[in-house]
């Protein structure tokens, strides 16, 4: 890459689009996970007992089961949000990039 | 500290991975366990000899040509991660503990999106073999290859120690062969799968056994429902009434009990994960950074069913394994009592297999267990030849000028080499105590190979001095902790009183490689600092980008 392209696609509208939708939905989503993984982990460090209350009276099944079985879709639904995300609005975006510094 | 023992033994049995505690004794030779054992080898051989027809450059033979689709990866780095120790490890604390095991999975899990997210699109943009070619794009070549290399190929070989030592309990236990035997089997099949077939027979071994592993997991799991008339209250009151902890096994036992440790454990699996340099690789076999994404979209939904699965399979060996006499040690359970499982807690889901499938299921997951080994184990040595021919020779010793065919044939030799030095460490291991290899392995990954490889995406201040220095640090740092802690300083010295309390030194190891790195890197001002910082900004634009990435080659 040469000094000019760089210059070029540095300042190009659309590469500063991509750049800062793109990071700000990385992080939200990042942030997302760690605030849930971690208040799962101080649950588990600090009050262990929340996780066993019964899920309905009479239940031998604890809340926290439902709760850890969510956490791991929530993580699967979380991936698939970023890359229906990424696969339309980013290659897109990418792609009129592309396109325009060609011309 | 009861509780924190009781942490402690558990976590040192999972991050032990696959390996199965304690002299073995030899079972009978199992015949139709053998029989789908050979048919898995043949199928793999047969594969690798049509890999090998199709592996001619060196980027056929570290990246299988970059034609990978997401899929397959997707399932190839699955069945990077479900190694013999989350199968077995994880249904075994499940047996043991419950929902303990659970906690565990979601740990493993929860790195996963993180990677997605901020890392593999752009490590796929900026890369070409190793993860060393990101970690040293703008930095100074030899230094930044050398650290990434001797990290890497740290990585690689303690967690061939535990492999090479599971595999040979393993197969000594389920197949009734001679431990040296086993070991050695393994070594020259992985040698012959890595030399002959390189990345394309490495992806599709590891995807042929994944798919294996996951269809004999569901159907466990769904022959443990069965049985329960698909009532998940069922499952769990059965469970809970004949478990001898009871109704503690539904929630949060003495795992995760404080917090530093469970903060240390959570960064050590999560930026481990991020670090480990075969599944790094992995992101360097498709063709662009979209295929990379979805990789790890269909890995993450494989990793997350299989741990469900694990769960399921756990519980349902509570009820139908542990009171079963056709399972138990009754010699041990005679000496100490409870309910000792033949060959030790991680064989609960292989006797589960026999209960709900006889003779023949449990010869199939017997295999599998046997193929899980031998696949990670490839994907290892393959990843830590590429460092040795590809940061190492290529680019150090011969200053990135050196021809392809030069740097292949040091490759397949440095293949080799480690598949001997895995076959001497697998045997020389044997008796020993091994629990802290892997643990130490994930600690080195988290804090060397990650901060440096993170901060070099994500940080323009970075120099070569700073992530020397730091990296450098992480891994001292992660050694020395492991040393000074109760594993290696209590159960293998024998000291009294460990001087570094934690088992898990990654809170504090990741956080010294950070902190030197930014350090070192804000206070110098050398001529090659100034020209690592203006790299920066073509660099990043080719990791947002993937313009002047490297393509899939054509075929």
């Amino acid at each position: 890459m040469t000094e000019i392209t760089i210059e070029i696609i540095k300042n190009h509208p659309k590469y500063q689009e991509l750049v800062s939708s793109r990071s700000r939905y990385a992080w939200t989503l990042s942030v997302l996970m760690l605030l849930v993984y971690y208040t799962f982990i101080m649950i588990i460090a600090f009050k262990p007992e929340l996780l066993a209350i019964p899920l309905y009276n009479g239940s031998v099944i604890s809340v926290g089961i439902p709760i850890g079985i969510t956490i791991i879709l929530f993580s699967f639904l979380l991936t698939g949000l970023y890359v229906r995300r990424a696969n339309s609005k980013y290659d897109l975006l990418l792609e009129e990039l592309n396109a325009d510094i060609k011309k | 500290m009861k509780v924190l023992v009781l942490f402690m033994c558990i976590g040192v049995f999972l991050f032990a991975s696959g390996t199965i505690e304690g002299d073995i004794e030899r079972q009978p030779l199992n015949i139709s366990a053998i029989v789908m054992f050979l048919l898995f080898v043949g199928a793999t051989l047969m594969i690798t000899y049509w890999a090998s027809k199709r592996t001619k450059t060196a980027s056929d033979f570290y990246t299988a040509g970059g034609g990978i689709t997401g899929f397959q990866n997707g399932l190839a780095i699955a069945g990077d991660y479900m190694s013999a120790a989350s199968f077995l490890g994880i249904s075994g604390l499940v047996y043991l503990a419950g929902y303990d095991g659970l906690i565990y999975s979601i740990g493993f899990l929860v790195g996963w999106p993180i990677i997605l997210f901020l890392i593999s699109e752009r490590l796929r943009n900026l890369g070409k073999y190793t993860f060393a070619d990101v970690a040293s794009f703008r930095l100074k070549q030899e230094p930044i290859r050398i650290l990434a290399a001797f990290g890497a190929i740290a990585t690689v070989i303690l967690y061939l120690i535990a492999q090479m030592v599971g595999s040979g309990k393993l197969i000594e236990l389920l197949f009734g062969l001679p431990y040296e035997y086993a070991v050695i089997l393994v070594g020259v099949l992985m040698i012959l799968y890595v030399t002959f077939g390189g990345m394309l027979a490495t992806t599709w071994v590891q995807i042929i056994k994944a798919g294996l592993l996951l269809s004999g997991a569901t159907f466990m799991a769904v022959a443990v429902l069965y049985h329960f008339d698909f009532s998940f209250e069922k499952l769990f009151s059965s469970a809970v009434k004949v478990h001898d902890k009871g109704k503690d096994i539904m929630s949060p036992g003495g795992l995760v009990s404080d917090p530093v440790s469970a903060i240390s454990l959570g960064v050590a699996l999560m930026f481990g994960t991020a670090g480990l340099p075969h599944i790094l690789m992995r992101f360097f076999t498709v063709s662009d950074a979209k295929e990379a994404r979805k990789s790890v979209f269909f890995a993450t939904g494989f990793i997350g069913y299989f741990y469900i699965l694990t769960f399921i399979i756990g519980f349902g060996a509570i009820v139908m394994v542990l009171k079963n006499p056709e399972y138990l040690d009754l010699a041990k359970q005679a000496m100490s009592g409870g309910s000792p499982l033949i060959g030790g807690k991680n064989m609960a889901a292989i006797h589960l297999s026999h209960a709900v499938g006889g003779d023949f299921f449990l010869g199939f997951i017997s295999a599998v267990a046997f193929a899980t080994i031998l696949a990670v184990v490839s994907g290892l040595t393959l990843a830590g030849a590429s460092a040795i021919s590809h940061d190492l020779y290529a680019n150090v010793f011969e200053k990135g000028v050196c021809d392809e065919v030069k740097e292949m044939r040091v490759s397949k030799i440095a293949t080799v080499l480690l598949g001997i030095i895995a076959i001497g460490l697998g045997i020389a291991f044997e008796k020993q105590n091994i629990a802290f290899v892997v643990g130490l392995a994930f600690a080195i990954a988290a804090s060397s190979n990650f901060p440096v490889l993170f901060l070099s995406m994500f940080w323009s201040k970075l120099t070569t001095r700073g992530a020397v220095v730091g990296g450098v640090s992480g891994l001292a740092t992660a050694i020395i902790l492991v040393i000074l802690g109760p594993i290696v300083w209590i159960d293998i010295l024998g000291y009294e009183e460990a001087i570094f309390p934690y088992k898990y030194p990654a809170l504090f190891s990741v956080t010294v490689a950070f902190v030197f790195i930014w350090l070192f890197s804000i206070t110098d001002n050398s001529k090659r600092a100034r020209k690592d910082k203006a790299g920066f900004m073509a660099q990043d634009i080719r990791s947002q980008t993937g313009i002047g990435a490297e393509g899939a080659s054509s075929h």
